[in-house]
């Protein structure tokens, strides 16, 4: 295994793993906003305790998410040097304005949360919950802008030295890459957030116990699913689609597995891209749609990698084609089933529709898969670039790691990462049968004092 | 102008992580020695339990900052301490995971599991940060084209080859580790009352005595591995206040803490480390990352620092960025003041 593959796992690995936390605690802080504020309006106990139990799950996830978040930023500099050294003036920007403006008020305000209800008063208290969610969601934009950074990079100068500078620092900010990718990957957090809300509101009226919260949690669960599923689609994916497809046309093609430049291209649904033959194998596909999505009209012609220089082919096109047609396919399946739940919601007949309740408990784990599966296409399709078209992935990981090196850490990761996995799946399940009338943990009586 | 800045707001971020995550690490070393019960652990932990995670907010805020102001030093020292860095990565994860969890597991044995790691991640932990700021004083093989990768060890001898612990990294070591727990023991004076505090008053004295003499140790080892760190001092001799603001705060720390006013021992000791740092970073400056290869080889301000319109760019968010922040830690400490385990007016 060459080096350079070698530190592409490492850093997929461990953000792929850290990213299962994230996209949880920046959609369920929307939530937990909305729970406390219905609290705080209507003065209802069952809504703080609702709003306190889901505090309780985010504190556990949040946990994780810092511990498995600290070594992305390391990685940048440990598996990544030259591409550190060359690009800190620009990427090393938002990543330090993640820590100084973000982290500070999220960790201060959770410890608020979590800890301080009884030395706040309720408006207070209400108050730490909106800035953590705040916090956690100017976290996520300034990582977004360094990611658009690297997928389209704006407004940079050269120093003679080869190290990139940044000549604008709000177009660096408001990289149009970088609105319509927040837009996209924030809805997909309060997707992930809405489906395990509803999960476990499906689950307490399957077990038929806490009837209450499962209520609220699938009010509020659907309600939120349900728009976030539209959105998600129509416009953020669609846009940023559209983006994608005139910025990085090999990426799209990827994606597609569009190997040869079509007029009317068609929409394929399914099937297998073949590299050998440069076709797909058993192919389920719409006729006209491909480009009727991209350019709005059935004839536009769409750029197949046929036209595309081989050495600026995504290094992973096959992974890149399975990771976009799963995330594709996920979606549909999220609006379908929140329309229809959002339906039975409405005409109050969700609570007791058992086919609908466990297929909302069974599908919480799908945005986690789509999620992924979305970043996955983003990076990949990104390949063989680290930079778009300015740096290429082979040229900055660090050259004094060796692949042994690289691979003992690895492995080091996986090991930790897969205890740390069963340890959160056994903490998560504990909350969710203890339920949010359970006695609070121990921890907060005696910080309470 | 713009370098010298960024060093020291660079060096900022650092000392205000270790005094603030330092006390953390502190308590997490102690709490395996001093408490006797479940509730005096709990008192324990309850003292760091809201504030640890904003604390290691600085590490990555420093960080983030160090690679923005010098990339070159972010890749060339991140890659060369590749397996040090890990494993401290390792170590923070087992630290939070160990400690936010134990109050959400009710078995008896999983607790102890769970605190014993939580102790020895903390206790690592202070070494390895400590042997890395050694690491930096003493000199790492640089390479011409700016970048080395350290064993963990070799012959642990600091000569021109050494490895991330040799006799003198490993004197670094013990001083943040002795260091960190006496700052972890003048914390838990300031939030823990009865038994527990007398405890921590008392373990005071004797950390005391091993730093003074560790601290001694390390100042002249220093100096026999590297005498250039002198040479700023004597160019300025003003700033030999740096050692006495040392000899100082170390004094003042005991007495305070014998006078039974815990809040000024802590702050004491907040200051005994930040003259530390403060000595150290005066040492090198404007080294950044001394070479044992030869000067030639030095990673130097001038050589590392981004584009001047960056960091003036810079400037601007990172002060408002900063202000906002302590206000936000001061305001959590102010809302947690007071002792953990005694029950206040009102509440």
């Amino acid at each position: 295994m060459t080096a350079e593959l070698i530190h592409r796992l490492h850093f997929a690995f461990t953000i792929t793993f850290h990213y299962l936390f994230p996209q949880l605690t920046m959609g369920l802080a929307l939530l937990i906003v909305v729970l406390k504020s219905v609290a705080l309006k209507t003065g209802s106990e069952e809504w703080n305790r609702a709003a306190r139990f889901w505090g309780r799950i985010f504190a556990i996830n949040f946990v994780f998410g810092v511990v498995t978040g600290i070594p992305m930023e390391f990685e940048f500099g440990t598996n990544w040097a030259r591409f550190a050294r060359l690009s800190g003036g620009v990427i090393g920007q938002p990543l330090a304005m993640e820590g100084v403006f973000s982290f500070f008020m999220e960790s201060a305000f959770l410890g608020l949360f979590l800890y301080g209800e009884k030395r706040l008063s309720k408006t207070l208290h209400w108050f730490s919950a909106v800035m953590v969610f705040v916090g956690s969601w100017i976290s996520g934009f300034f990582i977004i802008v360094t990611d658009a950074w690297m997928q389209h990079p704006v407004s940079y100068d050269r120093l003679p030295n080869g190290q990139f500078e940044v000549l604008s620092f709000w177009q660096l900010l408001l990289n149009p890459w970088g609105l319509l990718q927040y837009a996209h990957n924030m809805t997909g957090a309060v997707i992930t957030g809405s489906f395990v809300m509803s999960a476990v509101g499906a689950f307490y009226l399957l077990d038929g116990r806490l009837p209450n919260y499962g209520r609220i949690f699938l009010k509020v669960g659907v309600t939120a699913g349900v728009i976030a599923s539209i959105l998600i689609i129509f416009p953020t994916g669609d846009l940023h689609g559209k983006y994608v497809a005139r910025y990085q046309p090999a990426a799209i093609a990827g994606m597609e597995g569009l190997f040869k430049t079509e007029t009317g291209a068609g929409l394929v649904l399914m099937g297998q891209p073949n590299e050998e033959t440069g076709r797909i194998d058993n192919p389920i596909v719409v006729n006209d749609l491909l480009s009727f999505l991209i350019y709005g009209t059935t004839k536009a012609e769409v750029k197949g990698l046929d036209q595309i220089p081989n050495d600026q082919w995504p290094t992973a096109l096959p992974l890149l084609y399975y990771a976009y047609h799963i995330m594709a396919g996920l979606e549909t399946w999220f609006v379908a089933l929140m329309i229809v739940s959002a339906f039975l919601l409405w005409r109050n007949r969700l609570y007791t529709a058992r086919w609908a309740l466990w297929a909302l408990l069974l599908s919480f784990p799908l945005p986690y898969i789509a999620n992924t599966a979305g970043w996955m296409t983003a990076e990949l399709g990104r390949q063989p670039w680290l930079i778009y078209g300015l740096m290429r992935t082979s040229e900055g990981f660090s050259s004094t790691v060796s692949a042994s090196n690289g691979l003992f850490t690895l492995l080091g990761f996986m090991g930790l990462y897969l205890l740390m996995g069963i340890l959160f799946t056994v903490l998560i399940y504990r909350e969710i049968s203890n339920g949010p009338e359970a006695k609070a943990v121990a921890a907060e009586a005696t910080h309470a004092n | 102008m713009m370098g010298f800045i960024w060093f020291w707001l660079v060096a900022v971020m650092i000392v205000g992580y270790v005094v603030l995550d330092g006390f953390d690490m502190g308590v997490g070393v102690l709490h395996l020695f001093l408490v006797r019960n479940e509730g005096e652990r709990r008192a324990t932990l309850a003292s760091i339990g809201p504030v640890w995670d904003g604390n290691e907010v600085w590490l990555l805020s420093g960080g983030g900052t160090l690679y923005f102001a010098f990339p070159l030093l972010y890749a060339s020292a991140f890659s060369g301490f590749y397996l040090p860095l890990m494993i401290v990565l390792w170590l923070l994860i087992l630290r939070g995971i160990t400690l936010e969890l134990r109050n959400h597991v009710d078995v008896g044995v999983w607790r102890a599991l769970l605190d014993g790691l939580f102790g020895l991640a903390s206790a690592l932990l202070t070494i390895f940060f400590g042997a890395a700021l050694a690491n930096v004083l003493r000199g790492v093989p640089l390479q011409a084209d700016g970048y080395f990768f350290l064993p963990l060890w070799t012959n642990w001898q600091p000569g021109p080859h050494p490895g991330i612990l040799d006799w003198y990294t490993v004197i670094g070591g013990l001083v943040a580790l002795v260091a960190l727990t006496l700052h972890g023991a003048l914390w838990l004076t300031v939030k823990t009352s009865g038994e527990l505090e007398q405890r921590a008053r008392r373990i005071v004295t004797p950390l005391w005595f091993v730093l003074i003499v560790l601290t001694a140790v390390s100042l002249l080892a220093t100096i026999t591995v590297r005498p250039a760190s002198l040479n700023n001092y004597f160019n300025y001799p003003a700033t030999f206040i740096v050692p006495v603001g040392v000899a100082v705060s170390l004094f003042a720390l005991w007495l305070f803490n014998r006078k039974a006013q815990p809040v000024k021992a802590f702050l004491s000791s907040c200051l005994y480390l930040f003259f530390m740092l403060a000595g150290a970073c005066w040492g090198v400056y404007p080294t950044l990352l001394p070479a044992t290869t030869g000067t030639a080889n030095d990673i130097t301000l001038s050589r590392a620092i981004s584009g001047q319109h960056t960091l003036a760019v810079g400037l601007v968010w990172w002060g408002i960025g900063m202000v906002l922040a302590i206000g936000y830690v001061v305001f959590v400490y102010s809302k947690f003041r007071g002792k953990v385990d005694r029950p206040e007016s009102g509440h």
